[in-house]
Parts: C-alpha cells; structure tokens; sequence
C-alpha cells in the first residue's frame, strides 16, 4: 500500500513533517495536512474545513452527508407519520359497513396520497438518506462525491413533497391510484389538476432518487478506503450499491412515462389514447418496468440493514458473505423481469404469462438463501438480544409471511382471483412493513447513537417492538381473508351483506396499536435527545468502520483515513499499514480509489459549500409549478433553471488554483 | 343483490381448479413458513447470549462452517425443488382453467361503464339480440363466453366463485370463459378502480336451470309490458318526457337514449345502480330523487318531480317484470 501511494505517505511523523517542509516556499503560509489523530492542531484545522456554517446561509447551503442524509431521514420519517395517518383514516372508514367518515372524493385522494406518500416520499429517501449517512462512513471517507447534487436533490425532495401535500390540503390532491392508470388519470376522465400535481410530484422524486442514486454509486465505487476491496465491502454497502445502479436503470422510465400523460393532458398529444392509435396498457408496461423493481429499492436497502445488525448481534462475522453479495445482485437483476405479475389481468399471451410467472417464482430464491445465511449466522452466533436484534427477528416472521404470499400472487391463476383484492393489500404489507420498515427500525435503533451520540432506551424498544409486530399482524392478517371473500381494493364503503364487517373492524383495531407503538417511538426518540445516555464510539461492539469514528462522527468523519484489510476492520485491524495521510486539512479534499481493488488513485477536491444546489431546486420547482398551469410554462419556465445551473458551474478560478497548489510531485 | 361471492366457495370448474391450486399453495406455503420458523426459534433459544463486549469470534471453525454449508445448502436445494413443484401445478391449473370446452356456448357482450355493467345477449343475431344491465343470467352446465369491452375507463370483471378475474381495457376487446355448475346467485364486483363509484360497481351472475334459463331468455326478449293501472300509465308518461328518456331505453316506448342501463326489464332486476340499493318501490322513488345521496359522482341528475309523480314512475319501473 505504501509503495502504491507515493503521493499519499502512509505513516505520520517525522517523514510527513519533513515533506511538508520541503514544501513551503519561503513567505508561504505552513500548509496543513491530515495525518495527526484527534486533539491535534491538524485535526482541529480539519474539523474547521468539514463544518458546514451556522446560520440561515449555513443551513441553505451546507452539503455535508451526514447533514444531508439526516435530513432525508428526519423529513422521510415525517412524510411516514402523514402516510401512516392516512391510512388510519381508510382503515376506520372501513371499519363498519356504509360508513359516512369520508366520502369517495376524499377517500380516493387519501388512498392515492397514502401510497404515493409511502412509496415517494417515505420508503426510498429514507434507504436512500441511511445510504448518504452511512456509506462514507463504512467506506472510510469524508463526504459522497457529489455533496453539491445531493444537496438540490434534498430540496427537490422537500419541495415536492410540501407542492404535494399543498395540493392535497388545497383539495387538489392526485385521486387515480399511485398507480395513476390511464385512462383515468388521462385527459379525459381525469378532470382538474390533480393528476397534473401528481406528475409533477413523480418527476421530482425521481429526479431526487436518480441524483442521489448517482452520488452513492460514485462514492461507493470511486472513495473507498485504501485496501477495501469489493470483497471487503461490508454488505450494507453492497445493497447501497445494487439499490442505486437499479435505480438508475429504472427511474428514467418512470419520469418519461409521467411526461408522456403529462404531453397528454396539455399538449393534446395521444400515447395513451386508444381512439388515436395509442395504447393505455403502454402506461402499465412502462409504470410497472420502474414499479417493480422500485418495490426492490426499498427492500434491497432493508436487506443490507439486516446484513449489518446480523454479525453484530451475533458476535461474529457473516456466514456466506459471498453468497449474499451473490444474492443482492441476482435480486437487482431478476427485478426487471417481473413487472408483468402486475398484470395478468390485461390481456396478456400465455407464454408470456407463464415466463413472468417463472421469473416472480425465481427471485424467492436468492432471497431465501439469505434468510438461510442469516439463520446460519444466528445459529452459529452468541447473541445479544437487544432491540435492533429482535426488529431483525420480527422481519423474519413478517417478511417470511409476505414473501409465500407473494409466490402465491406470482402464480397466474391465483393471481387471477385475488389480484387487485385485500389478498393484495395484505401481500404487500407484509412484504414492505415486514422487509423494510422492521429492518428500518432495527437501523435506527442499531445507528441512532452513531447519528446522535445517545442510546434509545432499549426497555421502551422493545415494549415499541412488541406493540408493533402485534399490531401490524391484527392489522393485516385478516385483510388476506377478506381478499379471499372478494373484497375488492381501493373501495371506501361496502354494504353490510357483504359479511366484510367484522374483518375490517379488526384490523382498524390493529391500526390503533400500530398507532401507540409509532408514539411510544416518537417519545422514546424524544426523550433520549433530551436526558439519554451517551453512547461511547462503539456502543454494540460493531466491526465496521463507521463505529471507529465518535458518536457523532466529527464533520470529517475520520482525522486520518483508515487502511483496510478485512471485511470487519475493528475486529481484524490491519497489521501492517493503518492509515493514509497527506490530505489536505485546509480545504475539503478526498481521495479516490480504483473500483475494485481500492488502490490509491488520485485526490479530489470536493466542491465548498453553495447557495446554488438551493436556488437550482427553487428554479426547477418555478419550472414544474408553472408547467402544471400552462403550456407556455413548460418552455419558458426553463429559463430560470438553465440561470441557476449555469451559475452553479461556473468555474471558480481561485479555488481552482487553491486545488491544484495543493497538489504535490510523485 | 346479496350473492355467493367468495374464493373458497367455488361454482363452476374453473373456479373448482383455482380453489385446488389454492389448497396447494397453502399447504406448501404454511410447512415452509412453520418450518423456517422452527429452525429460526431452535436457533436463538439454543445460542449461549453474550452482550456487547463479547469478544467477536473471528477464528476459523472449518468444520463448524462445514455443517453449516450443509444446511444452507439442502434449505436451498429443498427450496428450489419445491418452487418448481408449485410451478408446475400453477401451469397445470392454468391450463385446465384455459381449456374449458366452448361448444354450444352463451355468447355474451360485457362492455364496462362508471359505474355499471352493460350486458348484450346474442350479439349478433339482431332477431334475438337484447341487453340488459348489472344482472346476468346464464344456464347452469353450458359455457359462458363473453366479450370484454370498456367505454371509458379500466373496469375488471370478476365473479369470484365462477372465475378468476379479466379487464374491460378501452381499445381492447378481450373474452373471458366460465362455467356455472351449481344453480346459484354469484355476486362480482368491478375489480380495478375505475374512479368516484368503484365501491359500487356491483353485478350478480345467476346461474338457473336450463329450462328457467330459456324463460328469462323469452322474457328478455319481448318489448316492455303495457301499463295495467293508470299511475303506471302517468309513470310512463312521465319517463317518456321527462328526461329519463334521454339516457335510458324502455323497448317498446320512445324511451331510446343509449347512455345508461337498459330499464326494459328493469322489474325483474334485484338491485338498482349496479347493486348500490335493492330494488323496491321506495328505493326507486329514493333514488330517482336523488341519486347523488346513494352513489355521489353518478351520471345520473336528480328528477325534481312531485312525490306522486315519483311514486308513479317507481311503479311503472317496478311493473317492467
């Protein structure tokens, strides 16, 4: 490794002391460098550089990741308490026969909102937010490689989701499914602005996910630490990375088919309208393409979770880590052959059917062997049988629930009879409560001392726990019953002779103790922000990096950057070599890695903080917010976006000289 | 109105094979989930608990790891085999299910509307040809096949108890085959959202005895009846010139819009508005008053018309046997 980094000395002392000296031109100021440990002027000279400022403006622009990726968390977690409210509404409206709580127009907008909230606004910022907090970390460097676009993609993020809950509130919330099938949501029958804002909604959060999605990838494959390899890549990050590269394939496709019904309701164009030659069930294909393997970016992330709690927990490393990087991969891969399950119903060939009913079986098989890896592992472990660890036990049950289900749903004719019932409501509960928001919690409560310096109470963690597992099965359970006694989705009454009475009633009960535990969590949070115990760097004994830097990390993560040679560094050190040094400690400066053997490659100066990531996110919404009301809006609202981005790129001539004189001669 | 509408409670073959394939499905599911369950449980109470500063067991334990290859191993062989066994019998439901025999069916227009069903018997044979709305009636042990269209919107038909589920796509003429083999009321509902009034998009399929079958038929077929008392007689009137007329059709009358329910045989209907109300006197006087109270986003306008005439219109309807 040493001889590998000429440029980048590998111990501290008297031979980096001596360079830099050699260094400084006569009238120069000393330049510092990275090298020293904590309490060093070095270290102290770093920490200034990585703080973001204080401050309105230091609000507005800072672009740290750990900054950056609380705040998708925070917001994601808040836009999930909204969602969860909604869908405690549908369930007591359901809860009795010809309930008068809320009528249609309300109910579908609240069905519409519940999933688009969930899906959007929840489920993929927050993996992606854990992404963005997390990956640096474990990879052992300082930011993600992208901060200044990850940043405007928060502010999309946030702006959207406020344009979609205004419109909600203003009674102009989307009201055809977050699904949107045409023609319902076509220009036609779609009347008002609804679906416009739902389109609209849809070509932010995408935009979001595909921004960040880039980022992490960039940072997982470029700014890994010297000597992790991709076999040392702890496994979190590998569903980091499986999770984005899908990303990247499937948003796009999304984002054109929301535009393209968007061209339909104001240009008058006809993709979707049968009468003009065009096909409503293209918008199927091209939704379910992306709406498949987003149901993948949720569980994917929450795989990796269970991946990093697991060998914690079990005082030991991963059984068949191979097998399971093997498993994440083939699951991103078999994805994007399965979006036709969502549509057996159409009027598809039956060869195809059955190809799509093989692919939807095959991909319960990568998962399965990671359930085997992680019983092997808990098998074969001594276990500390603290909250994270007992969330990862509920998923197994919940998942493993969802998942059978789901082989059943995958069969063609069974699919047949309860597609599109309560079976369906139930599945897909099963499979996003049990396979991502368990492992999600499980995260929070492993990472939250990592991420505020203070434990959550493990006493009320599990009280939390065990409200919630019994609540999400009342809840649910019964709902795969009253598919099977024909209940149809998305209706917001029934009559009484139905016999759909009591079922429902049931499962309005469990909502409400899914309600308790979700307070019993807000309070558990709130109260150890205010008087809970402080946690030591590596409160669970973990072995990845992120538990070597302090609780919370210092704004630059790491004062030296780690050398690694195992998957599990703070269990297996390096022998040899420890750590990399020479970076600059005066400005943000990184240094890149090659993509699979991770060896030095080169620096990188990160881009300083900016209003322009800010005010590139207010222009594009001036854009989006303009184009839902006028046709001329799309073209010229383009104007203020194309102003903001140019000046965000505009070259900087000083710091482009304070970057290159920091470099040095190999 | 109220109708068999339930999976497990299947009325014709296809129906039957779904249940079984069902049955299938449930049982392999419930052993692999009891199993997995098991060994997890097994797993964690035999572990020794340790805490946090429990020293990581990092070392190599060859032959342990090897036991434990074993097992994940066989749990994925057992797995793989059985997926495949369930996959076969999906595909041999499937194609009993796509081999119903159709000589000698019933033909059948289905076309979907927000929020009622359109039926057409005998499309192409103009000399019997009639349609009806919400309420099918098909001979017990002859096949159904119907063609599937939409008007506006994605609907779904889907009678549970006779057959798995198909969509009425604008654009898209598609067909779906079924059986009855038990004489009964089926119930089915529109199963893909189609907007305001999906909750009551409702349809009963009854499936009678051939002979009673042939009965309906004939019926169906003759133009409305004569109004036998003078309140049926004003009814009529009233439909005629009123603006009911506009959207529905009463053969036999100049009742001849196209956009609503045909109300020809509306008399022997069990519910009214795709199953929203059952269909008595009162309900109709209720409905044809304000329809907008039952089923709020309905085409249909409220008649503002004096209680006696409204009366007499429900009982012209309701004589339309």
């Amino acid at each position: 490794m040493t001889a590998a980094s000429g440029s980048f000395p590998s111990t501290p002392g008297s031979r980096e002391r001596a360079r830099g000296q050699t260094q400084s031109k006569p009238g120069a100021r000393r330049r510092l460098r990275d090298g020293a440990g904590a309490g060093s002027p070095a270290a102290a000279e770093l920490e200034r550089t990585w703080t973001d400022k204080s401050g309105v403006t230091g609000f507005l622009t800072a672009n740290g990741h750990k900054t950056i990726g609380l705040r998708f968390i925070v917001t994601a977690l808040c836009f999930f308490g909204a969602a969860g409210v909604m869908g405690g509404l549908m369930r007591h409206q359901l809860a009795t026969a010809n309930s008068h709580l809320v009528g249609p127009d309300f109910y579908n907008q609240l069905f519409t909102m519940h999933g688009t909230t969930m899906m959007f606004l929840f489920a993929v910022p927050v993996m992606q937010g854990f992404a963005l907090y997390m990956v640096p970390l474990m990879i052992g460097t300082r930011n993600t490689a992208f901060p200044r676009m990850t940043a405007c993609a928060y502010w999309l993020y946030v702006v959207g989701g406020l344009l979609l809950f205004g419109a909600f509130l203003s009674n102009t919330g989307p009201d055809a499914g977050w699904f949107a099938y045409v023609p319902l949501a076509g220009p036609e029958h779609g009347i008002g602005k609804r679906v416009d804002v739902w389109n609209m909604l849809v070509t932010y959060s995408e935009a979001m996910g595909l921004m960040v999605a880039v980022d992490i990838t960039t940072t997982i494959l470029k700014l890994r630490a010297p000597g992790m390899t991709l076999r040392h890549m702890p496994l979190f990050v590998w569903a980091s990375l499986v999770t984005s590269v899908m990303i990247i394939f499937a948003m796009p496709m999304v984002m054109l088919a929301a535009n393209l019904v968007q061209f339909d309701r104001m240009l008058g164009t006809h993709f979707f309208n049968p009468a003009e030659g065009g096909d409503p069930l293209l918008w199927q294909h091209l939704f379910w393409f992306f709406g498949h393997p987003e149901v993948y970016f949720i569980f994917i992330p929450a795989l990796g979770f269970i991946s990093a709690v697991i060998p914690t927990f079990a005082r030991r490393p991963m059984f068949g880590h191979d097998a399971i990087v093997l498993s994440l991969i083939a699951t991103g891969f078999l994805s994007f052959g399965l979006w036709v399950h969502h549509m057996f119903a159409t009027n598809v060939p039956e060869l195809g059917k059955s190809f799509f009913t093989a692919m939807s079986f095959m991909i319960a098989i990568p998962t399965a062997l990671q359930i085997f890896c992680w019983i092997a592992t808990i098998a074969s472990g001594r276990l500390v049988m603290k909250t994270p660890l007992l969330f990862v036990l509920g998923f197994f049950f919940i998942l493993l629930i969802g998942g059978l289900t789901g082989i059943m749903l995958g069969s063609v004719p069974l699919d047949l009879q309860v597609h599109d019932t309560y079976f369906v409501v139930a599945h897909l509960h099963y499979v996003l409560i049990g396979g991502a928001v368990f492992p999600l919690f499980a995260a929070i409560y492993y990472w939250f001392p990592k991420i505020t310096g203070r434990l959550l109470s493990d006493r009320l963690g599990k009280w939390q726990f065990w409200l919630f597992f019994l609540g999400v099965n009342l809840t649910f359970f019964p709902l795969h019953i009253l598919g099977l006694e024909g209940m149809p989705r998305r209706i917001y009454t029934y009559a009484p002779e139905t016999g759909w009475g009591f079922l429902s009633f049931l499962s309005a009960t469990g909502q409400v103790i899914n309600d308790v535990s979700m307070l019993l969590f807000a309070f558990n949070v709130a109260r150890s922000l205010v008087k809970g115990e402080r946690a030591p760097a590596d409160p669970w004994g973990g072995g990845t990096l992120e538990w070597s830097a302090s609780s919370p990390p210092p704004a630059c993560n790491f004062f030296v950057l780690p050398v690694v040679s195992s998957r599990e560094p703070l269990w297996m050190p390096s022998r040899d070599v420890t750590h990399v040094s020479g970076l600059s400690a005066e400005i943000r400066e990184g240094l890149t890695t090659t993509v699979i053997d991770a060896l030095p490659d080169t620096r990188y100066a990160y881009p300083a903080p900016a209003i322009w990531p800010f005010v590139a996110a207010l222009a594009v919404t001036f854009w989006l917010v303009w184009s839902i009301w006028s046709v001329s809006g799309f073209a010229w609202g383009l104007i203020p976006p194309a102003i903001a981005f140019i000046a965000w790129y505009w070259p900087n001539k000083k710091e482009s000289i304070e970057e290159v004189s920091w470099e040095t001669e190999p | 109105m109220n109708g068999i509408h339930d999976v497990r409670v299947p009325a014709g073959p296809q129906a039957a094979a779904l249940f079984d394939l069902w049955t299938v499905m449930l049982v392999a599911c419930a052993v692999v989930f009891v199993a997995i369950i098991v060994v997890l449980a097994v797993s964690v109470w035999r572990a020794p608990r340790a805490s946090e500063q429990t020293v990581p067991d990092t070392a190599a334990h060859p032959r342990k790891e090897t036991a434990l290859r074993r097992f994940v191993g066989c749990a994925i062989a057992v797995s793989s085999v059985l997926l495949f066994v369930l996959l076969l019998a999906s595909f041999i439901a499937d194609r009993a299910i796509a081999t119903l025999p159709l000589d000698d069916a019933v033909h059948i227009d289905l076309i979907g509307h927000q929020f009622w069903w359109e039926a057409r018997y005998d499309p192409n044979d103009p000399a019997r040809a009639f349609a009806t709305a919400n309420e099918l009636h098909v001979p017990v042990g002859r096949p159904v096949l119907m063609s599937l269209r939409a008007d506006d919107v994605i609907h779904s038909f889907w009678v549970p108890s006779l057959a798995g589920k198909k969509d009425l796509i604008p654009g898209r003429e598609s067909t779906i085959a079924f059986r009855a083999d038990l004489p009964g009321i089926y119930r089915g509902q529109c199963a893909e959202f189609c907007g305001y009034q999906h909750a009551h998009m409702a349809l009963v399929v009854v499936a009678d005895p051939p002979a009673d079958y042939e009965r309906w038929l004939a019926v169906q077929r003759q133009p409305a009846r004569e109004p036998s008392t003078a309140q049926e007689q004003r009814g009529r009137d009233l439909v005629e010139h009123a603006t009911c007329a506009m959207c529905h059709t009463i053969s036999g009358t100049a009742a001849k819009g196209r956009r609503a329910p045909d109300l020809t045989h509306l008399g022997s209907r069990s519910s009214l508005a795709a199953g929203t109300l059952e269909n008595t006197a009162a309900s109709r006087v209720h409905w044809i008053a304000d329809p907008q109270y039952y089923k709020p986003g309905v085409d249909m306008p409220p008649l503002a018309a004096a209680p006696t005439d409204l009366v007499a219109i429900s009982a012209y309807l309701g004589s339309l046997q």
